[in-house]
């Protein structure tokens, strides 16, 4: 039972991640390669305050508001930068958040965080991030009915044009970057308090990937074909306990075949086949 | 209402606009004009701000505007339509036209987060398709409807921020000679309503037909101003276009 209870967890967690990036990359149209930095932020963020005799409830709070102003100041390098470019700058704050984590004494460098408080049991993380998830996925549903879903269609499809309407583009970007980080952030602190120990690597470049992986592979801007890519890819694995070995080649495969054959996703297969677009 | 002093802008070592001042008067219909290279887009780029001049002021309505972003100039009311349509192509015609339309509602992104009615930008988009003669396109994707449909969902779109002073950049571009004087009459329509219009144009049959003032641009200075007879009768607006050795083939 533990272990479906973590894997439900983990599934949870990742739901989280994924539809973050999804309202970054998929509504707003800003690539992001570094979204596991943020999940690391709020981590560590949560861990630190926790270790310093703060309740789990704030610790995780402080956690988000790291990582989502961390994502801010990421957001203002979208404002000068596009597509490609930003692609490479978001790859850099992934690993310039590894490279820094590592080298600081505070931080517990290679070593990490370890003696996290954690006053939850088990049951108790999966609700908080399965109930994590859902919040997220009932905000992501709101946001595209709303007119900041629309907004954000606009920059995504032209920003020129989106200007000359009277759209201000930077502020929904920094906004996008915001919701989508501090999102990471709340995965994050739930993470550290779960595992009680965290450490620099379970942050890196190819946790980034899977999570974006998550994300095209469930269809990138459909809210429930994301969710179901991000609970795949932490299904799989588990079933085929080989993946976890060659993981950035499978998903690298699982990535380049999406793009090839359904640019969509399960969103697009979806439509595809019963004609019908899922939100 | 416009008012440019002053204005200059190099791309290297060349000079695109050099010291251009220019007004435009509420209500006024005026052409901006010049053969290919002469600066014209990069002059309306200037204005609107898609461009900061290197030296010089544009003013609104009074107000000193050249180091606003476009999207306030937008939310004033000074609005442009691109040379290319730009249309947001995985949007329906209507949506396109909705959230122009929705601009108070989008203007701070919390409060677009909140708001979830569409009703209201839903009948004023609806009500300016109508208009433009577009409706029977508003819920076919933008992508797929012809470049006639969106030139008018591009000017329905810049009609839904409800301009004062709207600068319309080749807007007659590929259109048929049917369809250009057909929109050309809409221009002169939307003027006659009071929006205060700057046409940059190539077609010279209809830039001269409608606008009621001429503005000629030539090596990125303004070669002559005034009624649209007057300023094509001139010599040196012919050999701007045509290019001077015309003449002195012509005396030889």
């Amino acid at each position: 039972m533990d272990y479906y209870l973590s894997v439900a967890t983990f599934a949870a967690l990742n739901v989280i991640l994924a539809l973050g990036l999804n309202l970054i990359s998929g509504f707003c149209g800003q690539v992001s390669l570094g979204h596991a930095a943020f999940y690391g932020l709020g981590a560590y963020g949560a861990a630190l305050c926790s270790v310093a005799g703060l309740p789990m409830g704030l610790s995780v709070a402080v956690g988000m508001m790291v990582a989502g102003a961390f994502g801010i100041l990421t957001g203002f390098a979208a404002l000068r930068v596009r597509e490609d470019f930003l692609a490479i700058v978001t790859m850099g704050v992934g690993f310039l958040f590894l490279g820094a984590v590592r080298k600081q004494a505070w931080l517990g460098a290679e070593m990490g965080i370890a003696k996290i408080p954690s006053p939850l049991d088990k049951w108790g993380y999966a609700m908080l991030a399965i109930g994590g998830a859902v919040a997220l996925l009932l905000l992501s549903l709101h946001v595209r009915r709303s007119w900041m879903g629309r907004a954000f269609g606009a920059v995504a499809q032209d920003e020129d044009a989106a200007r000359s309407i009277g759209i201000d583009v930077s502020g929904y970007k920094i906004a996008a970057f915001f919701i989508g980080t501090a999102a990471a952030g709340l995965a994050g602190g739930i993470y550290a308090h779960m595992t009680q120990l965290i450490v620099p690597d379970a942050f890196n470049f190819v946790q980034s990937v899977t999570i974006l992986a998550m994300v095209v592979v469930g269809g990138i801007g459909s809210t429930l074909g994301v969710v179901a890519g991000a609970v795949l890819l932490t299904l799989m694995p588990e079933m085929f306990r080989f993946i976890n070995d060659y993981k950035l080649l499978v998903y690298g495969g699982l990535l380049l075949a999406v793009m090839r054959f359904s640019p969509e996703g399960l969103a697009g297969l979806v439509h595809r086949w019963t004609g019908r677009r899922l939100a | 209402m416009l008012e440019g002093r002053d204005l200059s802008i190099a791309f290297g070592g060349v000079r695109a606009v050099a010291g251009v001042n220019l007004r435009v008067e509420r209500g006024e219909l005026a052409g901006l004009i010049g053969p290919n290279g002469a600066g014209k887009t990069t002059l309306l780029r200037l204005l609107t701000g898609v461009l900061a001049p290197d030296s010089g002021s544009v003013r609104f309505e009074g107000r000193d505007v050249t180091q606003m972003p476009i999207h306030r100039r937008a939310q004033l009311g000074f609005v442009l339509t691109h040379q290319i349509v730009r249309p947001f192509r995985d949007m329906t015609v209507l949506d396109n036209v909705m959230v122009a339309a929705a601009t108070q509602v989008t203007l701070r992104p919390w409060r677009a987060l909140v708001s979830v009615d569409t009703r209201p930008a839903r009948l004023r988009a609806q009500a300016l398709l109508a208009r433009l003669g577009i409706a029977d396109a508003a819920d076919k994707p933008a992508r797929s409807v012809p470049l006639g449909y969106l030139k008018r969902m591009q000017v329905a779109r810049a009609l839904a921020l409800e301009p004062r002073l709207l600068m319309l950049d080749e807007p007659l571009a590929g259109l048929n000679y049917t369809e250009a004087a057909r929109f050309a009459d809409l221009i002169a329509q939307l003027n006659a309503e009071g929006i205060t219009i700057v046409l940059v144009e190539h077609n010279l049959g209809e830039v001269t037909r409608i606008a009621r003032r001429l503005l000629v641009l030539h090596n990125g200075a303004v070669l002559a101003e005034g009624v649209p007879r007057d300023v094509m009768a001139r010599h040196d607006v012919r050999d701007a276009y045509l290019g001077a050795d015309q003449d002195a083939v012509a005396h030889a």
